[in-house]
């Protein structure tokens, strides 16, 4: 703060921060030498944790926030945005991310919940929150709780975009059809979405969410990222995608162009070319239901 | 026919500077390609990560020709990460990071902290007199030194210089395409005859 008159922590700025990183790649990174390979190749972000989701997969068990020491580490090696991941409901880790001053916190269900409940509140912060969300009503009720940024979820650690695909058409089509009712249907709208009828009254007027919303959990490829950006995403998060693939700059360099080019065939050919291995993958299709963490929160 | 204005659509909010200039009545162009450079009056750089724009602006051939029409005297509008490109000196770039220049002043990125430190306050405008702006500055820049041929034309209550004016050329710290403030736009627009 710099003057007695300055206000901080308002939603403007939290919101305002999400409005800067768009059309950008945010990417996980569990090293500083990763996170200075990102902001090489142009990410706007990083997202700062132990073990990629591709990695919490495989090994299994409780996955919990990052060792302060790591966070720190990342966040002294970087000039861009560091984020990192609260688990759901886990007021407390929230309260650590705050304390090392990171600047954006992933409430996220790629980590174990700590309550199946309730969800952080998150107007109670000074730091601003993404959370994620499958659909339309889950996007409003983390609004409502004081998320700034949305993040579709997808399947973390994949490489499988299907369920992106699937939880940004949904909330694009659900939009769309807020936007078509008249004003008596729009109660039954937030009834059955289970959101506050203002912001739902607000997102019919508008046609749009009310905050950045990115794409996460799945894209491997500059491909995947450019679907993304053409079903109307702000921007994607790249996980596992990038550094378990095999040429992981050539790799975040190409997604970068691709988010910004997304609209551009030659431009993708361009980008797609001599990546080498793509991350391995799991299909969404053969993994156990108890297994999805697109499933956790709600 | 004038030339609409151009936004360079690189990254960042582009979206929210065309939504200021069509509620001022003034048409854009988003800029990605030498031709779309070609075909405007004025161009504004956002808000976004100043790291990325320039890096993406030399992959799609836009640097040289940005800096060349900065040269010309095209009117140009940075905020933000904008006003970083358009600095003739930044402290705290990452290694290798450039900018477009022409602004005499020396900027440093995210000089007020983390995201924690972004802040909301009133403050005088040189050249609008209706009343204070309203400005955002979110991971902001700080001008610390001003050439003698730049002029302030923003200050923070505590003096830090955040606005300056170079002939064609204006950059600031903070947001007003964030805060619907559009007098600014206005500004720019009367700077650059649309």
């Amino acid at each position: 703060m710099t003057d007695a008159k300055a206000t901080t922590g308002t939603s403007l700025v939290k919101r305002g921060l999400a409005e800067m990183l768009k059309g950008g790649v945010i990417m996980d990174v569990i090293n500083v030498e990763q996170a200075k390979i990102a902001e090489d190749a142009g990410a706007v972000a990083v997202m700062a944790l132990e073990r990629v989701p591709a990695d919490i997969r495989a090994q299994g068990g409780v996955s919990r926030m990052s060792d302060p020491d790591m966070i720190d580490s990342i966040i002294a090696a970087v000039s861009i945005p560091v984020m990192a991941k609260a688990r759901i409901g886990h007021f407390v880790e929230a309260q650590i991310l705050q304390s090392l001053k990171v600047d954006y916190i992933d409430e996220s269900e790629v980590l174990s919940p700590a309550d199946y409940v309730h969800h952080i509140n998150k107007w109670k912060f000074e730091v601003p929150f993404v959370c994620g969300a499958t659909n339309l009503g889950e996007a409003l009720r983390r609004i409502t709780e004081g998320a700034a940024m949305i993040r579709s979820k997808g399947e973390a650690g994949t490489g499988d975009v299907s369920e992106a695909m699937k939880h940004i058409r949904t909330i694009s089509s659900e939009i769309a059809a807020l936007a078509a009712k008249n004003e008596d249907d729009l109660y039954v709208a937030a009834k059955e979405l289970q959101a506050p009828y203002e912001l739902v009254k607000e997102v019919a007027r508008t046609g749009k969410l009310p905050v950045v919303m990115f794409v996460a959990g799945g894209v491997a490829t500059p491909a995947d990222a450019a679907m993304m950006m053409q079903m109307g995403a702000d921007g994607v998060f790249v996980g596992s995608g990038i550094f378990k693939s095999g040429d992981p700059v050539a790799r975040a360099k190409a997604i970068v162009k691709a988010t910004t080019f997304y609209d551009n065939p030659d431009v993708l050919a361009e980008v797609s070319r001599g990546l080498g291995e793509a991350m391995v993958g799991i299909n969404v299709s053969d993994l156990p239901a108890p297994h999805r963490l697109a499933e956790r929160g709600w | 026919m004038t030339l609409p204005i151009g936004v360079l659509a690189l990254q960042g909010d582009f979206r929210e500077h065309a939504a200021a200039l069509d509620r001022i009545g003034v048409s854009s162009l988003k800029v990605r390609t030498l031709q779309e450079l070609e075909s405007v009056s004025a161009l504004i750089i956002p808000g976004g990560e100043s790291t990325v724009i320039h890096k993406l602006s030399v992959a799609y051939g836009l640097f040289q020709p940005i800096k060349a029409k900065i040269k010309a005297g095209l009117p140009i509008f940075g905020t933000c990460a904008g006003l970083i490109m358009l600095s003739d000196e930044i402290i705290d770039g990452i290694s290798g990071q450039e900018t477009f220049g022409g602004l005499d002043v020396t900027v440093q990125r995210n000089a007020f902290g983390h995201q924690l430190d972004s802040f909301e306050v009133d403050l005088d405008f040189e050249g609008i007199t209706d009343g204070q702006v309203h400005a955002a500055f979110i991971r902001a820049p700080l001008i610390t030194r001003v050439g003698a041929a730049a002029s302030v034309v923003a200050q923070l209550p505590n003096g830090g210089v955040v606005g300056v004016q170079q002939e064609n050329l204006l950059g600031i710290s903070f947001h007003p395409e964030v805060t619907g403030e559009d007098r600014i736009h206005a500004l720019f627009a009367k700077l650059a005859k649309v």
